[in-house]
Formats: structure tokens, sequence, C-alpha cells
């Protein structure tokens, strides 16, 4: 077929300057990862046709001359027809191609979290004050012992005899959710990993492999196992406190991932263990599990080759069976799982997925939580809930609803400037976050936002000692699958059902 | 040197008397009545260390292994070499499926047939060049989304048959060796076939020749038929798939 470049798709947003407080200090081209501004000899043009509205360059604009707007020439508003549908149909019909974007769904479908309440204490139970007295937040991840066995000492003192499985150890119930080396910057991955050793949390490697810049972290890392195996070898899986097999994705579920070739230079290359220039590809299952007792397979090799001194993590994404899924897995031997909800973020996947296909965390974590208790196997793993916790309140009705810890990507990297434009998947991230330009990358200042980031944790740890407080509890243990202090407002019969809450009023 | 009875042991036992040993620096390991045993030399270190292996191996064997010697006597079973890095695994019988996933580096050589999807996603890098030898036939899904390294197929039952579906699709990187020609182009849209040049007998044929050592085969009945090669038609062949929101 011939190809036109005439194409139907107009600028999503304008890039409009005030030439009357523009100084033509070229900030702005320099920022702009797009390519939107260049010098016209006096004055800064721009193409508004390249802008995504990253908030870069008007962030940047010492003088405020920049203001990003959306294009108010319009596509007649219509319910049924959108204006992403047309788009969408446009674009493909231009390309062929399958349309791909960065970060989660941008569809509105409810969020359930938003319509939960948490209980608090009046009256015939006092409520604590988090600020005078010790509430307690720290974590343990991993299989807990059904049965303890204790002796008594010669002073007749209780000593435990059990000898407990590895535990990751954490400070506070959050972790950074896998974002490998490649669909992220380096300085990001290191961001993340100096507020980890900060706050006593960990990161996740991603798929990506270990760079030997994180090597020191691996007190705060998990490393993990995808189906491209890339830079996955005994010294990589003994490097962490645990090691995760990654099955799933929340935002793709099914589906495996390509990093394009251009991605992988020199940097990646060693770090992934491919050549460069070539396609990282992800297989969208690991060839080597097809079934549970495959995965009770690798779940025992990874076991086996660090001694079973580390807790191995399984990481899926919440689709429909998603309780008797993680009912298999926990009897395949996980000592966490991790369930990535349907509106969890990726550097890049098609929207056909993004879009349609999982479920949402809040009802798989309660379906999950309950079918465990039911089977009397919730002690055999620690359940980790993610797929876009977007605040404290989100990662304490989380716990609630059954989760031990929550993970953060999307979150993290909006502290490191991110504004969710979606655009993960160009590599022209002018945030320096996921991209590999070495003109980008060089602005993310690890320490930087490395301490941001130990700042929103610690706010947000704060905020679930108040909740806590509140509702009369010292311990995040004592709120972990407490259902009874969730209410629901707006919610059928079928969803209070599913996520085992009642209404509120009730 | 130290002989290990694994006659009713559990793999977790056999395995740890195993890393024990390499520990206390034992080099030759002879492992008697193997019957099953999964994750016989799993993630274990040491270019000198070499386990014979008498009985049939259980799944998972030489994963993630970083240089050892793997002597198998008899037939093996599935998931042979997955992810290893470095390292020699002989199998003097057929092999299970899922032979070399992700394998990194290293050599597999099996005596017989390898079972379905053998070489998938395997890859080299800078150095490490893994390569597998099988001397007879494989079964489907053979090298998908192979990225990297050295397939030789040889065939030594010298029947023109071919009979392994999605035959290297997705295969972006690496050579596959066939002993024989066969029309492929049935099997797989992402590769090309081409007879193989005097480089490519000079590269393979140390290999071959260790093949043949190993074994004892007379080389020359290996190297006594024209080789072919299959490599993939690009290094990323889903780069045109897709379209930026």
């Amino acid at each position: 077929m011939t190809k036109s470049s005439f194409s139907n798709i107009q600028s999503e947003y304008l890039a409009l300057i005030d030439h009357n407080k523009c100084v033509r200090c070229k900030r702005c081209i320099q920022n702009c990862g797009w390519g939107t501004y260049s010098f016209g000899g006096d004055k800064i043009l721009a193409d508004h046709s390249k802008c995504v509205a990253c908030g870069r360059c008007y962030t940047y604009c010492p003088e405020g001359a920049i203001s990003i707007v959306k294009n108010p020439t319009v596509i007649r508003e219509n319910a049924n027809w959108s204006e992403g549908l047309i788009k969408n149909i446009w674009r493909q019909s231009e390309t062929g191609g399958i349309v791909i974007s960065g970060m989660g769904t941008t569809f509105k479908y409810k969020k359930y979290f938003d319509h939960i309440l948490l209980d608090a204490c009046q009256v015939t139970n006092p409520s604590i004050d988090p600020l005078r007295e010790p509430m307690e937040l720290r974590t343990y991840l991993g299989k807990k012992p059904s049965r303890l066995d204790v002796d008594l000492d010669e002073n007749g003192e209780a000593v435990l005899k059990s000898k407990m499985p590895p535990q990751i150890e954490l400070q506070t119930p959050f972790i950074f959710g896998a974002m490998s080396y490649g669909s992220i910057s380096l300085n990001a991955q290191k961001a993340m990993a100096l507020a980890a050793r900060a706050l006593g949390i960990v990161m996740n490697t991603g798929e990506g492999g270990l760079h030997d810049d994180l090597v020191p972290f691996g007190k705060n890392i998990i490393v993990q196992v995808a189906s491209g195996r890339f830079g996955v070898h005994r010294d990589y899986l003994n490097s962490g406190v645990a090691v995760e097999i990654k099955i799933g994705q929340g935002a793709k579920p099914g589906i495996g991932g390509h990093l394009p070739g251009e991605k992988i230079g020199a940097d990646i290359s060693r770090t992934r263990m491919i050549p460069v220039g070539t396609d990282a590809i992800s297989p969208a299952p690991h060839h080597d599990i097809y079934s549970i007792e495959d995965l009770r397979q690798l779940i025992y090799a990874i076991k086996e080759a660090t001694d079973y001194e580390k807790p191995v993590s399984v990481k899926v994404a919440a689709v429909h069976n998603i309780a008797a899924i993680v009912s298999g897995i926990v009897r395949a031997g996980a000592d966490i799982v991790y369930i990535d909800g349907y509106t969890g973020g990726t550097g890049a996947a098609p929207n056909i997925i993004k879009d349609h296909v999982g479920i949402p965390i809040e009802l798989a974590l309660a379906q999950v939580d309950e079918r465990l208790r039911e089977e009397g196997i919730r002690n055999e793993a620690s359940i980790i809930a993610a797929g876009s916790i977007r605040s404290s309140a989100d990662a304490v009705k989380a716990i609630a609803l059954g989760a031990d810890a929550v993970a953060i990507g999307t979150a993290a990297l909006v502290v490191m400037g991110c504004h969710v434009c979606g655009k993960c998947n160009t590599g022209n991230c002018s945030w320096g976050i996921t991209t590999q330009r070495p003109e980008l990358v060089r602005r993310l200042d690890p320490e930087v936002y490395g301490e941001r980031l130990y700042n929103l944790i610690s706010a947000w740890s704060h905020e679930i000692q108040e909740v806590l407080g509140a509702m009369g509890v010292n311990s995040i243990e004592s709120l972990r699958g407490s259902r009874e202090r969730l209410r629901g407002v707006e919610l059928t019969d079928a969803e209070l059902k599913a996520l085992g809450i009642k209404h509120a009023g009730l | 040197m130290i002989t290990i009875d694994a006659a009713g042991m559990h793999y977790k036992e056999l395995n740890r008397l195993i890393r024990e040993g390499i520990g206390k620096g034992i080099k030759k390991f002879f492992l008697e009545n193997v019957n099953g045993q999964y994750y016989i030399g799993d993630g274990i270190k040491g270019d000198d260390v070499v386990i014979n292996i008498n009985g049939i191996p259980g799944n998972d064997l030489g994963v993630f292994m970083d240089g050892p010697t793997l002597i198998v006597n008899n037939n093996a079973q599935d998931n042979i070499g997955n992810t290893m890095n470095a390292g020699k695994i002989l199998i003097k019988g057929d092999a299970g499926d899922v032979v070399g996933y992700g394998m990194r580096g290293g050599k597999i050589y099996i005596l017989g047939n390898a079972g379905y999807r053998v070489g998938i996603h395997m890859k080299g890098y800078n150095e490490q060049l893994p390569i597998i030898i099988i001397g007879g036939e494989v079964g489907s899904f053979f090298a998908e989304y192979m990225a990297g390294g050295i397939i030789v197929l040889l065939g030594l039952n010298d029947s023109d048959e071919f009979d392994s579906e999605y035959f290297a699709s997705g295969m972006h990187g690496g050579t596959i060796y066939l002993r024989k020609k066969i029309d492929f182009s049935k099997y797989s849209k992402d590769v090309e076939l081409y007879e193989t040049d005097e480089n490519d007998m000079n590269f393979l044929k140390k290999y071959l020749i260790d093949y043949a050592d190993s074994f004892n085969i007379p080389s020359e009945e290996i190297m006594g038929k024209p080789f072919y090669k299959i490599v993939p038609s690009s290094a990323r062949p889903y780069a045109h798939l897709y379209t930026s929101a």
C-alpha cells in the first residue's frame, strides 16, 4: 500500500509561549525531551504536535512564560464515539499498528478504594494518640509457621524452638514495585534504592537484572526472575533479600514484553546480559512454567540456588479466578504473593490489554484473603497488594482488606516529576525517568528524589499511624484483614459481598 | 573424590551433600542410584567440578549452574540447563522437554533425542556463547524466541523426516546448524536457511570434535554430511507491530 503522510490526528495540547515574558533563555528547548521547542532566530517556536503535557517546560521556565493547554479545537462531542476511540481508529488506520502506551489504564472504571470508609473509636473504646504512644508499623514478609514449638530454659523462660522461615523486614508496610532498568533509568532506580535503604524497606529490580551500582543496596532489593531471564544467574539470585518470579503484571496480564533494541545500550546490555541493539523479548509465559506444578519446580529451583535463605515471591496480575490461582501459588511453595490490580502501571503495553483485562485489586485482595483463610493457609504466604496505590488511605484500606503490605510504582515516579503522560514507551521522558537518553537521565538526581521518596513514605506512614490510633489499635498487625473496620458506600450487594464488607450504617 | 549413594534420598539432602562437598574442595563426584532427584547441579560453581550421574536425574538438572560439568550416563528429564550461565552437561541418552531455556553460556551435548521446547530464549552475551548439540531429533517449539548462541541438530539416525512444528518462531538471534536440508519454510517465517561455508565449518569443527569425543563417536561420521545454517531474518522481529498512543 502507498503510505500517505497526511494524518487526521491533531495536536492534543498547545504549548503557548508568552513572548512578552520570554527572555529566550532556551531552557524549554533543553528541557523538552520531545523536541517541541526550537529557536526561530528571534523567538521560541513550538511544534504543538510533539507536546505530551509532561509539564517539564513550564516547571523549569524561569519566567513563567509557558502554558500548556488542551487543544480547544474540538472533535465533536459524542458520549458513544469518544475522542480517544476516534483517534485510535485514525492512528491504527494510518499505521496498522497495535496501539501501545505507558502507565496504567486511563479508563474511568469504578475505584473501589474511593467507596470504602474506615472506622474510628467513639466512647466505647478509646482511640490512641500516635504522637505520644508507640504505633507499630513493622511488617515481616514471608511464610509464618502454622505452629510454634517452645522449650523452657533452666530459668523457666520460654525459648523458641521452631526455626522461622526467612522473612523480609520492613519498617513500614510499603515497598517499591518492580520497575526494570530499561523501562526506567538507572537514576530512577538509584533514587528508590537510596530511599528504600533510609526507610528500611525494599525496592524491586524488575526483570532487567541488577546494575553493578545497585549491588551495595542488596539488603533493600528484591531481584526478579521473569520469562526472559534477563541478567539472571546464581549470584544475582543471592544478591537481594528475596527473589520474585514474575508471572504477570496488572497492566498487561497474560502478555510478555518487548524492550525495543534502540533502548539496549552498553549499560543495559551488560545488566540484562544480552547483546547491544537486540530486542529484549520476554515471552508471554515462562516456557518452563505451564502449570502450578511447574511453578513449584521453579520456586524450589530458586530455593535450592539460594540455600533456602531467601523468601520466594510470585507476582501475578489480578484476574477473574485470582483466589484459586493464589491458593495454588501458595501451595506451590511461594512465601510471598504479589497481586497487581488492573490499574497498575507499565513501561509499555497494548491499550487493548491495559484498558480491558484484569480485575480491581480491592476485589482480588478480599477474595484471596478470604479463600486462603478458609483453606487454613493464610499464614503460608504474605500478600502484597499493588495496582495504583495512590495514597496512604488506599494503602490502609488494602491492608484492612487483607494485604500484608502494598507496593507503589506510579506514585514513586510521580515523586520524581512524572505527570503521568503515559508516553513511557517512547523513551523520551523529559523528567529522566522512563528514558535512557543520557542528557535526560542526567537531570534526575538520585539523592534529591531519594529524599523526596523518603519524605513521601514517611508522611504516608505517619498518616497510617493516625488512622490506626483513631481506630484504637497500636499495630498495623491488628488491622490486617480486619474487614469489620471497613464500610462501603454507593456499592451494590454483589460488590459488598465480593469485598466482604458491610454497607455504611450497618 | 566422593561417591554418594542417592538411593531413596530426597533431592534436598542430595543437593546439600553436593554443595557441602564443593565447599570442602571436592572436585569429582559420583552419584549412584539417582532416581528422579530434581535440581542436581542447581546454582553450583567451579569450572573443575565434575559430577558423574548414574541413574536418571530429575527435572532442572544444572539449573542456574555456573561452571561445573555434569555427566549423565542414561536418559535425563525436563528443564536441563535451565537459565544456565556456564558449564557443561553431557547426556548419554535422550533428554526431555525444555532443554536450555534462557541459557546464557556453557554447553549441553545430548547423544539421543530431545523433547519439545528445546533452546527457547537461549541468548549469548559477550564471550558467553551457549551451545546445544543434539545427536537425534527434536520436538516442536524448537528454538522459539532464540536470541543468541548455537544449536546443532545432527539427526544422526539419518532419517529425512523432520517433525517439529513452530520451528524457531520468534527467533531473533543466534544460529541453528542442521545436518540435513529441510524445507523449513513451512515451519517458520522468521528465519532464513543458508548453506554453510568454510568459516562456519571451521567454527563448528572444534565443537563437533568435542561432542564426538565426549560420546566416543568418530567425528568423521558426524562431519561426513553437509551442514545447513538457519539464522533469523531480523534481530527485531516485532519492531513494526506497534504504534504509540
